[in-house]
């Protein structure tokens, strides 16, 4: 099976605050929606780059509810993200915000992610946006020293 | 690292894009590069300070002179983090893949949806 083309990812900066990320997943809107939601699952594959374990992962998802990320690896050592979901709508539609804690809490990231049905798949569009530059340059700098932007920190990058 | 940030803004006005765009071609002083833009050089001078700032230009004292030209460590830093960045997140969505493809055959790891047939 070739998923290639299918399942490229987008990435691209929009101004100086927004960056959206388009990715196409063979699974029907519900399923990508719950992977993005079970701590269960999440645990599963929002690991960013290899060698990285997420050894707590709280996830509260109603308006309101509390979401808690932390990862580990064995030489790079640990950090964590917390966050509050604002709107949930089955199976279409996550808005929340997070702030990164290094330890310190960088200033919060928006991040509204959509799930819209495309033939017998998804198509995700998620749009971050930031509240200003500094919070960006934390994000940048993060990325750089965990090699874990991957994780809930999504940016940059046309293909 | 912080300059990244930075870096990001000072790309997103055209004017500064045009300008690392003359640099491209080698040093230029502030009075050869405001030539071509209808502003002033102290307009000009802010937007080469911006950059600067970014890390993306670097300038030379020459005398009275002040010529600019490209800083490359700026952009290939820059450059680097957005592939960094980029490899972290396809890793995470091909992980993706296999968890709802393991889903969709494991009917158990997702109560909420089942089928049901009448």
């Amino acid at each position: 099976m070739n998923t290639m083309t299918m399942t490229q990812m987008t990435l691209k900066t929009e101004g100086d605050t927004h960056i959206v990320v388009t990715r196409r997943f063979a699974a029907p809107p519900e399923a990508v929606y719950r992977a993005h939601t079970d701590p269960k699952i999440i645990r599963k594959w929002l690991l960013g780059p290899e060698g990285w374990t997420m050894p707590v992962c709280i996830s509260d998802a109603k308006p309101g509810g509390k979401f808690r990320y932390e990862w580990s690896h064995p030489k790079q050592g640990s950090f964590h993200i917390t966050g509050e979901y604002i709107e949930l709508e089955p199976h279409s539609r996550i808005v929340h915000v997070e702030r990164m804690h290094l330890p310190d809490p960088t200033p919060e990231n928006h991040v509204e992610t959509r799930f819209d049905p495309d033939g017998t798949g998804t198509l995700m569009t998620m749009r971050m946006t930031l509240p200003d530059a500094q919070t960006r340059a934390a994000m940048l700098a993060t990325g750089m020293e965990r090699g874990m932007e991957a994780s809930y920190v999504r940016l940059e990058k046309m293909i | 690292m912080s300059n990244l940030d930075a870096s990001f803004a000072a790309l997103a006005d055209p004017t500064r894009r045009a300008l690392l765009a003359r640099l491209a071609l080698g040093e230029a002083t502030v009075m050869e590069l405001a030539k071509p833009f209808e502003m002033t050089q102290p307009a000009i001078s802010q937007h080469l300070k911006v950059l600067e700032m970014a890390g993306l230009i670097v300038t030379r004292v020459d005398g009275t002179k002040r010529p600019r030209r490209l800083a490359k460590a700026g952009i290939e830093a820059m450059d680097q983090w957005l592939t960094m960045l980029r490899k972290a997140l396809e890793k995470n969505y091909d992980r993706l893949d296999e968890v709802l493809a393991a889903m969709q055959s494991n009917p158990t790891m997702e109560p909420n949806a089942k089928r049901r047939k009448r």
